[in-house]
């Protein structure tokens, strides 16, 4: 699910007036934050309680959220999940977004043979979705969250690096760089001190976006049994851990990490297009 | 608004002049255009006539109303655009017909060509197809009969055949603009609306388009109405020219004596300010401030705040297009008209 | 002549591309750590004769270019080697299950196809509510993981209203269909509104040219306006997408089948990668990179006929 940045072209002209929408996305992703941040004192249970004879209880007072098929307290685990489930896209993001500008500047700002070799290797991690590149690693380094967030962090970098490297062509070409070099500034520092802070906003408006589609990649792992260990509470696993549950009729521990996952990703792409959004408007 | 009363006679004014006293082709009567989110009307009282055969030039700044004015003849209106008055082609209102009427009269009486070729054809659709297509797609010809017109049109424009197989990219501007000129003339109209439609093009090819156009109204009978923002090039190509300023027609008359004899303040501004192969360099003079915006309510003379002989009273009332004593075809919306004749007549010559 | 040279370069390219993915898919191996061998054999009975068995059947004592254009040699030839897991041909193993992942991967194309080109074209065409509707639709999808929709959907038709079957694939092709229908729909959800939002957002951007306003004024009725101006205008760029959409399909498979039990290409895919049956891993991630690159190959041959600037040169001005 690495399409995220393709569809840039497709983003234009979705908000504008839904500033209600981006603030209560804003809201939502401060909250879930905030459970991350603060999980072990916010959780009312251990999120790994396993209580046998009270499994697949409903919503009570000691269990608001109710309990999964192995007794343990959905709420808690979510909380708790949140964590990971937003650990990893961060790994992801931030991997992605460093090397993806480091690789961009370069390619742009140098351009000649640089430009082409790693415009033509970019071509080549595009080949390879994301999911796809992270379950070949996890074939050889076997389960695990750092081997597949490295993975993603590779699947992902070519769409930063891409949008970066037009983002510099671009910048190289208006007339402000060209006076600072005949100030004698050097082009690093042109790079550095003009040329990032000035696209800086719209790759990070992207970078965002990227964040949703890592988690939708991670928790599609977890799913899988493949991304966090069994153990460790997570939105995908939990999904996953839930599928025997729904089979036999008691959906809630389940229906809850999908609809945190959901809501989470679609905070993120509204988010992120605004900030995208504004940032084009400006520049026009 | 007072103007529209006195509109009404500039119509019946107008028509002594013209060759053909039937019906005229095209017939503008108290055209107003609201737009949502303006202060005024960006039309407010647009009285226009072409007659059949005739070239009319219209010409205004940006910004005045002359390209919504034409537009409105095939009912291209804006989003929310609220019309009031009559825009009758061929005795018909357009701005009442239903949407078969509108087609037939958007395929068959009244044809458009506009500024920029390269943006008027669907860059993936081949130069045939664009000739064609309105008049195979509303099933009015089969579709060899369209080509063989195409070619026709094709070879009045001075184009080959060769192009109906060529995609845009393939040909030049000048080129393109025959192309959109042959389209204009597919479908036999009697009033053909020009858009600026040499702004995009480079000097010399302008010319060809001019030339081309007057030759085509002439072999075709159709009446042109023209729009420009240029006084010299409506000299040159019309009959009759209407100048526009802030949604109002300022002056209308036989373009020469217009011309020679400005009574409006505007008309001779903008005659001051176009340059003149025949009068020395230096002399042009730029008009002072500018055009009202659609977000300021306007009293009195639009043009009033950046006209030198302004008073009181254009300041305050609007003043109503009023025939020029002596010519009879003449009309102008000034107060001080006839006081100012001389003094803006003299302002302009130049020898 | 420009269009052959210009397919030609295009195949060449393709076939530079997919040599180096097939040189990282093999190379992939050498990055996993202690050696070959007994990576290959991890988990699993690793007596001597199996080690050496191995050796031999990967030539792991060969020199790394020498191994790698043998593989190769066999791959071009269909031959993938063989599962550890399972123990048979690969080749076999892929040819039993492709079947429901075609038709699986078939369906939701269909699906996305239609209703994402239908859903962008109202949205943008109708506007207001409809539009508006239509939006916070296609953002929920997008924002929707395939195996998320896989369980909500089981969860509501299979389990509380049993109008489909939960898992399995079925046999002949009516049974087929019926097995395969909420699959198709989980996998085709997130790339409809993707669709969808791409689609609509062309349509409205082609639907401010000016040449649209002149096909208007000349009295082509506003349907074939629609048709021939503006949608046609946007199926370049739907077109370009045709490669990710077909390489994300098929790797959501292995969300899709594993959430359904459908015994496919994904599903072997999630089974091959618990078990680190490697060779296994090696050809479907071949297949699938190839997928992506032919579609995309295809894409770009078609594209010409769809936008004749592009032979042209000029593409990259939108229209």
């Amino acid at each position: 699910m690495t399409i995220a940045l393709v569809r840039r072209p497709g983003l234009a002209r979705i908000r504008s007036d839904r500033s209600w929408l981006h603030l209560l996305c804003l809201g939502f992703l401060g909250l879930v934050v905030v459970l991350a941040l603060f999980a072990p004192w916010l959780s009312p249970h251990d999120p790994n309680a396993v209580d046998l004879g009270n499994a697949l209880a409903g919503p009570s007072g000691a269990h608001p959220l109710g309990v999964d098929g192995s007794g343990r307290d959905t709420a808690s685990r979510l909380i708790t999940g949140a964590r990971t489930s937003l650990l990893g896209p961060l790994g992801v993001v931030v991997f992605s977004t460093v090397a993806g500008v480091v690789v961009g500047v370069a390619a742009g700002w140098r351009g000649g043979w640089l430009d082409s070799v790693l415009s033509r290797s970019t071509e080549l991690v595009f080949a390879f979705p994301g999911l796809l590149l992270a379950l070949l690693i996890v074939s050889i380094y076997g389960e695990g969250l750092i081997a597949p967030v490295v993975a993603l962090g590779v699947a992902y970098l070519p769409y930063v690096s891409r949008l970066t490297r037009s983002l510099v062509l671009a910048e190289r070409s208006r007339p402000y760089v060209e006076a600072y070099r005949v100030q004698g500034h050097s082009g690093l520092q042109i790079c550095l001190r003009h040329v990032l802070p000035n696209i800086a906003p719209v790759v990070l408006a992207q970078s965002t976006i990227n964040f949703g589609y890592a988690l939708i990649d991670l928790a599609g792992l977890s799913f899988l049994g493949l991304g966090v260990p069994a153990l460790t509470p997570d939105w995908g696993r939990m999904v996953f851990d839930g599928e025997s549950a729904i089979q036999s009729g008691y959906p809630l521990c389940a229906i809850l990490p999908c609809v945190a996952i959901v809501l989470t990703v679609v905070a993120f792409n509204v988010v992120g297009e605004r900030w995208a959004d504004q940032v084009a408007r400006r520049d026009r | 608004m007072t103007d529209t009363p006195a509109g009404t006679p500039a119509a019946d004014a107008a028509t002594p002049e013209t060759p053909n006293p039937e019906t005229p082709t095209l017939e503008i009567q108290g055209l107003r255009l609201n737009l949502p989110g303006a202060a005024r009307p960006v039309l407010a009282g647009v009285d226009l006539t072409v007659a059949a055969r005739e070239t009319v030039a219209l010409v205004g700044e940006s910004g005045s109303g002359k390209s919504l004015t034409s537009r409105s003849v095939l009912r291209l209106l804006p989003p929310g655009a609220a019309t009031e008055g009559a825009v009758r082609v061929q005795g018909e209102d357009v701005l009442t017909m239903n949407a078969k009427q509108l087609r037939r009269l958007r395929t068959h009486t009244a044809a458009m060509i506009f500024q920029d070729p390269r943006a008027a054809i669907n860059p993936l659709r081949r130069i045939g197809d664009f000739l064609t297509e309105s008049l195979r797609l509303n099933a009015d010809l089969p579709a060899a009969e369209a080509t063989e017109r195409a070619v026709r049109m094709l070879d009045a424009v001075g184009l080959g055949d060769r192009v109906l197989g060529q995609y845009p990219g393939q040909l030049s501007g000048g080129m393109l603009q025959r192309v959109v000129i042959a389209a204009a003339l597919m479908g036999d109209p009697a009033l053909i609306l020009a858009d600026e439609p040499t702004t995009a093009l480079d000097v010399t090819t302008q010319a060809e388009v001019v030339g081309l156009l007057g030759d085509l109204r002439d072999q075709f009978g159709t009446a042109l109405l023209f729009v420009t923002h240029d006084l010299g090039l409506a000299a040159a190509i019309s009959d009759r020219v209407y100048v526009m300023y802030a949604g109002r027609i300022a002056e209308t008359g036989p373009a020469e004596a217009l011309f020679q004899r400005p009574r409006h303040p505007y008309t001779a501004a903008l005659l001051r300010s176009t340059p003149h192969l025949d009068a020395p360099a230096g002399r042009l003079a730029a008009i002072e401030g500018r055009p009202p915006s659609l977000r300021e309510e306007l009293t009195g003379c639009p043009f009033a705040a950046r006209c030198a002989f302004a008073t009181q009273q254009c300041r305050e009332e609007l003043p109503p297009h009023l025939p020029v004593r002596g010519e009879s075809s003449r009309l102008v919306a000034c107060h001080h008209s006839e006081k100012l004749a001389d003094q803006l007549a003299g302002s302009v010559t130049h020898d | 002549m420009t269009f052959l040279r210009f397919a030609l370069r295009r195949v060449a390219e393709m076939a530079a591309t997919l040599l180096a993915a097939s040189f990282v898919i093999f190379g992939a191996l050498y990055l996993a750590p202690g050696n070959p061998a007994s990576f290959l054999l991890s988990g699993r009975s690793a007596s001597p004769e199996a080690m050496k068995a191995i050796n031999e059947q990967y030539h792991l004592n060969d020199p790394f270019w020498e191994q790698y254009l043998r593989w190769l040699g066999q791959v071009v030839h269909g031959d993938f080697g063989r599962s550890i897991e399972y123990r048979t041909p690969v080749s076999t193993l892929l040819g039993s299950r492709l079947p429901s992942t075609l038709m699986l991967v078939a369906m939701a194309l269909l699906l996305v196809v239609v209703i994402g080109l239908a859903l962008g074209w109202i949205g943008a065409v109708r506007g207001g509510m409809t539009d508006s509707s239509i939006l916070v639709t296609t953002t929920l999808a997008v924002g929707t993981p395939s195996f998320v929709a896989a369980v909500l959907l089981q969860g509501l038709f299979s389990v509380k209203l049993g109008w489909f079957p939960s898992s399995g694939s079925g046999t002949g092709f009516a049974g087929m269909l019926w097995h395969l229908t909420l699959p198709a729909i989980a996998l085709a959800l997130y790339l409809i509104g993707m669709l969808a939002r791409v689609t609509r957002s062309t349509m409205l951007e082609a639907m401010g040219h000016e040449h649209v306003t002149v096909a208007r004024s000349r009295g082509v009725p506003e349907r074939q306006v629609i048709h021939r101006h503006v949608f046609r205008n946007t199926l370049g760029t739907v077109l370009t997408m045709g490669g990710l959409i077909v390489s994300t399909l098929l790797i959501c498979t292995v969300l899709v089948e594993t959430a359904f039990s459908v015994n496919g290409i994904g599903q072997l895919l999630d089974l091959s990668t618990t078990t680190k049956d490697f060779p296994v891993v090696q050809a479907v991630s071949l297949l699938i990179v190839g997928m992506f690159m032919t579609v995309n190959l295809v894409v770009d041959l078609l594209l010409p006929l769809v936008d004749p600037r592009v032979t042209l040169g000029t593409r990259g001005v939108s229209a």
